[in-house]
């Protein structure tokens, strides 16, 4: 602004006359100063990390410094889980599979697609299947966005599984870490019982079967079934033992659906996300992940503490 | 053979997990266990020679003097993770265009499915049936299960093979989780998805699914089969055979988990506690599959009828 103003004023004794040349000799100049000035602020727009709206969204300066590298990492609420730094060798993949990254990507993978159903999902007798059909039919990309649903749970319960089987195989469960093992055992149960609930949501014969066969164990149970031993004795029947309560009712019908559909949009995730901040604080905590470690030998055990 | 009866069951949709687990899981055993071994040859190596294990020699993996001990998280891990996400979604987005998720007709209740299976994760537990009244093999079991995991870090006293994969130091424990989870889990898993046909029968790879097939087994309880009629003999005979089977356990795993000089070090060091619970635990295991020899080979359905629960 200060640029152009001393333009006009060195223009203005130039002649009162020849005023209209005077006007478009300094639009001239004046466009080329702006142009100029874009030019200049589009090649800093090629490095957006040193805008003024980078830093307001990131919170650090980025300078190729391991400082900032850090920064980057701490002062991020995603990534702020990770340590600046890890030990060398703990990024190995044939130590962790990647098993357990992979399984928390999945599980992000199935609240985001499970989000998206629940748009077109009612959870009522006869308007639940026929939802699935619209589903599959008219939503664009609906059936994909099902088929993902449905084959990430059941990839989860795979990778799940095989998270677990490293952990044991690295004894990555002793000491320090003992009870992140706990916490891991009762998120592999609500990973099992989250796909076990949704599978009765379509209310197809897959899903109600499945269901009444798994109900019907609980008819069973000891002491709180009626079917189960001492049930009787303890006064209990059909309608008022555990399967009444997980189902809403003696037999699998609407009620049993919306128990199904609230224990498996809102309950389940929300335990099974509270479970998994703990059980990734804990890794911070405990020191990080156990190895690789370097090897122990036997003449190096310590006494009990 | 019938070919197309075997496709059938292996092209399901839903049995693709299944098939998948057939790769996967004898796949990471290998690729665990391979390096269990390695290590197991690096530590006879260090303990030969002491000196060699004050040393960069004792680490499992690659090592240099010159690199840094740390890494940057950005981005040596962070492009890790991103490349998985990355592969993990083309595979999802692979299997979700190839393959459609089931869809069977409405729910009829009136209707029976047959055979109505379990999702496949659970289908270890509905084998379980076979062998076990529902309330052991729908209840009680996987309590147990879910418990016995959760205590193996507070029972397991070997101070060995804390981050790292070794075979030699942790013998028992690897031979025990083995067992439990692709002995007894992962395969009756494949039993239940690629064998039990209609009825829940037995049906190898490639005999039709016959829904008329009639199998005239009878399974007796033991007392049947000692030819025993009086209830209350019957009931301590079957008391008797169990508390036979809970000691003779008992007596064997104690042998296994003192087999070795280690094995009694290990042994040494744990409480009365931990040592109880890990022989309730492991006597539990057990029963499993010896309730499944006795119901396969002997025809036995109930080893102790009681007027309450039999077993
Ligand atoms: C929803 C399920 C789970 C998620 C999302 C999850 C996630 C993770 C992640 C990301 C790690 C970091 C290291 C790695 O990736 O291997 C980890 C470590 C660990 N997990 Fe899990 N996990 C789950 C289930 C389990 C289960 C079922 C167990 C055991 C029964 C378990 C026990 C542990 C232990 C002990 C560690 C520390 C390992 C070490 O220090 O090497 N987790 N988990």
């Amino acid at each position: 602004m200060a640029e152009t103003n001393g333009n006009s004023g060195n223009g203005a004794p130039a002649g009162n006359g020849s005023g209209g040349k005077s006007v478009l000799t300094t639009l001239v100049e004046g466009s080329k100063e702006v142009k100029d000035r874009a030019l200049k602020e589009i090649e800093t727009y090629k490095k957006p990390e040193k805008t003024d709206l980078w830093k307001s969204i990131l919170r650090v300066k980025h300078d190729e410094t391991p400082r900032s590298r850090a920064l980057g990492v701490l002062s991020n609420v995603f990534l702020h889980l990770h340590p600046a730094k890890i030990n060398r060798d703990a990024v190995a993949y044939n130590y962790t599979w990647g098993m357990g990254g992979i399984s928390f990507y999945i599980y992000i993978v199935l609240v985001f697609t499970g989000a998206l159903l629940m748009f077109y999902y009612h959870p009522s007798k006869v308007v639940a299947f026929r939802d699935i059909l619209y589903l599959e039919h008219d939503v664009p990309f609906g059936k994909l966005l099902r088929n993902m649903h449905r084959w990430a749970a059941h990839l989860m319960v795979i990778t799940v599984e095989l998270h677990m089987f490293r952990v044991f195989l690295t004894g990555s469960y002793k000491r320090p870490r003992e009870f992140n093992w706990v916490v891991g055992v009762i998120l592999l149960v609500l990973t099992l019982l989250l796909s076990f609930t949704g599978y009765l949501l379509p209310d197809d014969q897959l899903g109600f079967w499945a269901v009444t066969v798994g109900t019907n164990m609980a008819r069973a149970t000891p002491l709180l079934g009626h079917d189960g031993p001492f049930g009787l004795e303890l006064g209990m029947t059909p309608f008022n033992d555990v399967r009444f309560a997980l189902l809403g009712g003696s037999i699998v019908d609407s009620n049993a659906l919306l128990r199904a559909y609230i224990w498996h949009c809102v309950a389940i995730p929300i335990i099974a996300s509270a479970f998994m901040v703990v059980h990734f604080w804990r890794i911070r905590k405990d020191g990080g992940i156990s190895g690789p470690a370097p090897v122990m030998l036997e003449s190096e055990i310590k006494e009990r503490r | 053979m019938d070919w197309h009866q075997l496709w059938t069951i292996l092209a399901t949709p839903d049995n693709v997990p299944i098939t998948l687990l057939l790769f996967v899981i004898p796949f990471y055993t290998w690729y665990g266990l391979r390096q269990s071994l390695a290590n197991d040859r690096l530590i006879e190596k260090l303990e030969a020679d002491p000196a060699l294990a004050k040393t960069h020699h004792r680490k499992t993996q690659p090592y240099r003097p010159e690199w840094a001990r740390e890494v940057h998280v950005w981005p040596y891990l962070l492009r890790i993770e991103f490349l998985a996400a990355i592969i993990v979604t083309i595979i999802l987005f692979v299997w979700s265009i190839v393959l459609n998720a089931p869809l069977e007709e409405p729910a009829n209740p009136t209707l029976t499915m047959n055979p109505s299976k379990a999702p496949w994760y659970f289908l270890g537990l509905q084998e379980m049936l076979v062998y076990f009244d529902p309330w052991m093999a729908g209840v009680v079991l996987p309590s147990l299960i879910i418990v016995g995991l959760m205590v193996i870090p507070y029972i397991d006293e070997n101070p060995l093979g804390n981050g790292y994969y070794v075979y030699k130091q942790r013998k028992f424990a690897i031979w025990t989780f083995i067992f439990g989870f692709i002995i007894l889990w992962v395969s009756m898993i494949i039993i239940g998805t690629m064998i039990r046909g209609p009825g829940w029968m037995w049906f190898w790879p490639g005999q039709t699914w016959d829904h008329n097939r009639l199998i005239f087994e009878v399974n007796r309880d033991l007392h049947e089969i000692l030819g025993i009629r009086n209830r209350w003999v019957a009931f301590f005979l079957g008391g008797g055979a169990t508390t036979l089977y809970l000691v003779g356990a008992a007596i064997g795993i104690h042998k296994l988990i003192t087999l070795t000089p280690f094995s009694k070090k290990i042994y040494k060091r744990m409480s009365l506690l931990q040592y109880v619970t890990m022989q309730i635990f492991l006597i539990t295991m057990l029963s499993l599959p010896v309730k499944m020899v006795l119901r396969l080979l002997f025809r036995i359905k109930y080893v102790w009828v009681t007027p309450w629960f039999n077993i």
